[in-house]
């Protein structure tokens, strides 16, 4: 074959003509991120996240071959923000719980999350009911995972030749479907294999969920003496100047991220040095004393109190923060949000397997609030300046992003600092 | 068991049992020794093909936004109230309700599909005469609808190019004076157009299957016409089936393909035995099979495949996928049909009018094509015209006639327009700011369909309405297709409650252009369009919809809203 010049990015580059733009780009030393493509599959050009432009047209890279003088755009500002959207697309479109996923740490679509910089995701999540299929003889199939790749209805047959899982249903219903009978054919190792090969946690073997144990998983990274060190306190420490003011609230939260928040042991007197504490569970200050440099919310929004108290930190704060993944996007409170909320209040209060016949009553008093028909995320209700991720954020993420803000100090957090899980 | 008999058999049934069943699917699997799931993935991609059973009377009820603006809702209520069923439920062992894109029957809306016979015009009183009938067990083609449309408009005598005097064989004899060559020189002198929406040069296509050497060539029309608010192709078959089917002997002889298939949407099957009839006439007429009039070795054979309910099935490489007895998800491309389409082989796909222009530039000349319509696209150009309009119908026009002569006294007679669809859901919206612009390539084009609205019709329903089309109907195997029009359909709705602000705007456009761009085909390129262009084109509109910005930076929420069910709730358990 022949050996061709090509541009990337302006830069020029040489490669075998025919030769398949990711494995090309990658010979020449640039990382195009890919999602369903699959080394020795056919490109199957589902995911999109490989779009790039060629001499001005958009197209999936991975379907693209190479040839003379091809002028291909990979990291403009523009591209790189699709390829954001488009995974923040994948997220909302299935339950993406990553603090609760088996396959966290492992997870190739989770770590493009990290690699593109998602913080949150611009579009509303969509909590639509998926099923867990657990009838197949050895694997589970967990449709609020699948992002539809393709990768598994390709690669994955019995020997004899038949498929085993294949797409049914079309448009938004899409989804992956298993063969059970087919199912039943594939040895122990087949099975394996198409877990590894899906990209994302939704196909499991039954038993050997967890890959890895945490810490070891490919995109962990998490050695102790990597953690991002929160510096340089104390030269904001300033006795004539007013110390800023901080509010932090938990919604619907389970307080772990203000767990999160004390942990950050020997600095918190560092901390009270810079900071003081204005309404928060820290303080049990109930009310506002005076206007805040920052609110740091916990949680999202499921009842009305919550709703209300993040309207009067709105008003009341500079810089509203939503800390953690349910302040962020509901998170596991929001797993309620794929079902009617009149399943959810009959299953924990009338159907309970605790609960008496006609015993059982929905609380329900002026004095208490009232539940929402879904759980909602805090930018969904106020505007939110920053999202911090994690389930909870490390508590030095936390700090520094707090410290940044408050003195306007240069600072990115990048991956692999950030977790969602 | 051949792949691409899977929808006929899927077909048979399909119409004999009202579904297919699992011992059905089995059968077919081991027949085409490929797995069950296979089969269940093609089943359910195709809306008209039912898994579970349904009632002796099929309904389907246009749900496009045409049929919306004149009663859909109320006539869908009468159902409901007479059938005693519910729609998209299963139904009972007499009736099942369904909901289905658009039918084809713009100017005789709300339509129906029963057993898929056509009701047109329908209200609630139709509907319970109707169902009550069926009840006494009347026959249902005797109450089924006429469903021509009206030909409101076309030039004057000699000018007009389809609506003159047919004469069966007539382009065919003229094209045999000619070498396949020479067919393909006129066609490119003509500068047709492909009709189907994308416009593409005829000429072109034609020349590069005829230069692709290959034992095999197919002919595909494109009969699939799934654009809401086109019925410019059913027209044609209903009043010129001939021309259509010469277009494509022509084709064939051009091209050097022998086979052609009609891919029926099956929406139309109501008038599939027609075509049967003619296709044996021009059999008995040798202007089909083998040594056509006497030309030796020109042999072409034409046969009918039915769709089976699936918009994306309309683009070319999708009804490749379709013909072969696939799921219709346009296939990544890395050659044209003209080089590797249907069973890999040299094909023409080309649109129902393509092929009747096709027919009469043989036959009148290309120089009589090229005296009319623009530079750049000449002759004439067949639009289906639907909405607020006094007449509704088929009209041909010449290209280059202006948006306010269509709208005009001498044509269409809309009442108060505010809000034209040119080319549908796909397609870009016009204010009256625009209405001098003209239907051509210098200008805009049109595939077909055009709709009008009057000032009474809300924009957030037209486009909401319009993306509910595309969610449903986008093939899904695509990301920004298949989630991206589903969350701007959210967008849509959550505008409708009235709670949208300048950012939702801004979003809108910058959502819609991340779709366009790395969508795989033209579906998801073209699907948020009408919302982009919609909410520039009427900021007044728009503007009333977005209330001032608020000091304490809340987000428009709705409290009220957001507690409803919970009161509802508490109210049916506690009083
Ligand atoms: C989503 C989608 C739907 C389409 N539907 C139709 C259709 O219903 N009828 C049609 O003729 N062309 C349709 N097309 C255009 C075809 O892809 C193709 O361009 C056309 O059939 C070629 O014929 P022409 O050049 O004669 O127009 C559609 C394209 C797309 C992307
Ligand atoms: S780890 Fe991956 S598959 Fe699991 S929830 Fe997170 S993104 Fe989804
Ligand atoms: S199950 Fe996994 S491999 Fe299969 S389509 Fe879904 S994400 Fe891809
Ligand atoms: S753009 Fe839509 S219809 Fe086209 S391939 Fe993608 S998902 Fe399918
Ligand atoms: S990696 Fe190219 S489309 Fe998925």
């Amino acid at each position: 074959m022949k050996e061709v010049k090509f541009k990337i990015d302006g830069r020029e580059c040489t490669a075998l003509k025919g030769q398949n733009l990711i494995e090309a780009a990658k010979a020449n030393g640039i990382f195009i991120p890919t999602l369903c493509y699959f080394k020795h599959l056919n490109p199957l050009g589902s995911c999109r996240i490989c779009t790039v432009k060629n001499n001005g047209r958009p197209i999936a890279g991975c379907t693209l071959t190479i040839d003379e003088g091809m002028d291909i755009e990979v990291n403009s500002a523009e591209l790189l923000d699709l390829r954001k959207a488009i995974l923040e697309m994948m997220f909302v479109e299935g339950n993406h719980f990553c603090p609760s996923c088996e396959k966290s740490g492992d997870c190739e679509m989770q770590n493009l999350g990290y690699e593109t910089g998602i913080r949150y995701a611009r579009f509303p999540h969509l909590f639509v009911d998926r099923v867990v299929d657990a009838r197949p003889e050895r694997i589970v199939v967990n449709q609020n995972r699948c992002i539809k790749c393709k990768r598994c209805i390709e690669e994955i047959e019995t020997n004899d030749g038949h498929k085993v899982f294949n797409f049914t249903n079309r448009g938004n219903q899409t989804m992956v479907s298993v063969d059970y009978e087919q199912e039943a054919k594939l040895s122990e190792q087949q099975a394996e294999h198409a877990m590894r090969i899906c990209p994302t946690g939704s196909i499991l073997v039954k038993g050997k969920s967890f890959g890895k144990p945490f810490g070891d998983r490919q995109y962990d990274f998490a050695k102790a003496d990597t953690n991002i060190p929160l510096t340089d306190l104390k030269k904001h420490i300033k006795k004539d100047k007013k110390k800023k003011r901080v509010a932090t609230t938990s919604l619907a939260g389970c307080f772990g991220c203000h767990m999160s928040m004390l942990d950050i042991d020997l600095g918190l007197f560092d901390l009270v040095d810079i900071v003081e504490f204005d309404k928060s569970p820290l303080t049990d200050f109930k009310k506002f004393d005076e206007r805040c440099d920052i609110g740091l919310i916990e949680g999202g929004c499921c009842n009305t109190d919550n709703i209300e108290v993040l309207r009067k930190f709105r008003k009341h704060c500079d810089i509203l923060i939503s800390v953690g993944e349910c302040a962020i996007w509901g998170g596991v409170p929001a797993i309620r949000n794929t079902l009617p909320l009149e399943d959810c209040l009959k299953e924990a209060y009338l159907d309970s397997l605790t609960s008496e016949e006609n015993e059982t009553v929905i609380p329900n008093h002026e004095d208490i609030p009232k539940i929402l028909d879904k759980v909602y995320c805090n930018h969904e209700v106020v505007k939110i300046d920053y999202h911090i991720p994690g389930c909870p954020p490390n508590a030095n993420h936390i700090w520094n992003v707090v410290k940044n803000i408050l003195f306007e100090e240069d600072y990115s957090i990048t991956y692999p600092e950030f977790k969602y899980d | 068991m051949d792949r691409t008999h899977l929808l006929n058999e899927l077909w048979q049934y399909q119409l004999k049992f009202g579904f297919i069943s699992d011992k059905a699917i089995s059968r077919i699997s081991k027949k085409l020794n490929v797995s069950i799931v296979e089969i269940e993935s093609v089943i359910t991609f195709y809306h008209f093909f039912h898994q579970k059973p349904t009632g002796e009377y099929i309904i389907y009820l246009n749900n496009s936004i045409i049929s919306d603006i004149k009663g859909y809702e109320a006539v869908k209520a009468a159902f409901e109230k007479e059938t005693g069923c519910t729609f998209n439920e299963d139904g009972d062992k007499e009736f099942s309700l369904f909901d289905t894109s658009c039918i084809g029957m713009s100017d005789q809306e709300p339509a129906a599909l029963i057993n898929f016979l056509p009701f047109t015009d329908l209200t609630p009183n139709k509907v319970k005469h109707i169902i009550a009938s069926l009840k006494n067990g009347e026959n249902l083609e005797d109450l089924a609808s006429k469903t021509k449309s009206k030909i409101q408009y076309h030039p004057e005598g000699e000018k007009a190019i389809i609506f003159r005097p047919y004469e069966m064989g007539k382009s065919i004899e003229e094209g045999l004076k000619f070498t396949p060559e020479e067919i393909v020189n006129k066609i490119s002198k003509a500068k047709l157009l492909g009709l189907g929406g994308a416009f593409f040069p005829v000429g072109y296509k034609w020349n590069s299957c005829k230069n692709n050497e290959a034992d095999t060539k197919y002919i595909i029309c494109n009969a699939d016409e799934g654009e809401p608010g086109t019925f410019k192709d059913r027209a044609l078959f209903q009043y010129l089936p001939g021309l259509v089917i010469e277009g494509m002997i022509l084709a064939g002889y051009a091209t050097g393909a022998k086979e052609g298939i009609i891919y029926l949407r099956a929406e139309y099957q109501y008038f599939k035995d027609k075509i049967e009839d003619v296709l044996s006439v021009f059999r008995k007429a040798n202007l089909l099979g083998e040594n056509i009039l006497g030309v030796k070795d020109f042999d072409f054979e034409i046969r009918i495949q039915l769709g089976a309910g699936s918009y994306v099935c309309g683009a070319a490489s999708a009804l490749i996928e379709s013909l072969e007895g696939r799921r219709g998800e346009p296939p990544v491309r890395f050659w044209s049909a003209t080089k590797h389409g249907f069973r890999h082989k040299p094909t023409v796909v080309n649109n129902v009018e393509t092929l009747a222009y096709a027919s009469r530039i043989i036959e009148l000349g290309e120089d009589h094509f090229l005296s009319m319509g623009t530079e750049e696209s000449p002759g004439t150009k067949l639009l289906s015209i639907s909405g607020d309009v006094a007449k509704p119908g088929i009209y041909e026009i010449e290209f280059g006639t202006s948006i306010i002569d269509l709208l005009g006294i001498e044509m269409s007679q809309a009442t108060s327009p505010y809000f034209i669809q040119v080319s549908g859901p796909s397609g870009e919206c016009v204010n009256n700011t625009e209405f001098n612009r003209r239907i051509c390539k210098e200008d805009i084009m049109c595939g077909g369909s055009f709709m009008v609205f009057n000032r009474t019709r809300d924009i957030l329903n037209i486009l909401r309405n319009f993306m509910e089309f595309f969610k449903e109907e986008s093939c899904g195997v695509c990301t920004p297709c298949r989630a991206g029009n589903y969350i701007l359909t959210e967008k849509v709705k959550k505008m409708q409650r009235g709670l949208s602000s300048q950012e939702d705007i801004e979003e809108i456009k910058q959502w819609g252009k991340i779709i366009k761009l790395s969508s795989r085909c033209g579906l998801g390129k073209s699907s948020p369009n009408s919302l982009i262009y919609a909410v520039d084109k009427f900021k007044d509109y728009f503007n009333l919809k977005i209330p001032p910005t608020n000091e304490f930076l809340n987000v428009e929420f709705d409290m009220e809203d957001a507690v409803q069910e919970f009161d509802s709730f508490i109210k049916d358990t506690q009083t």
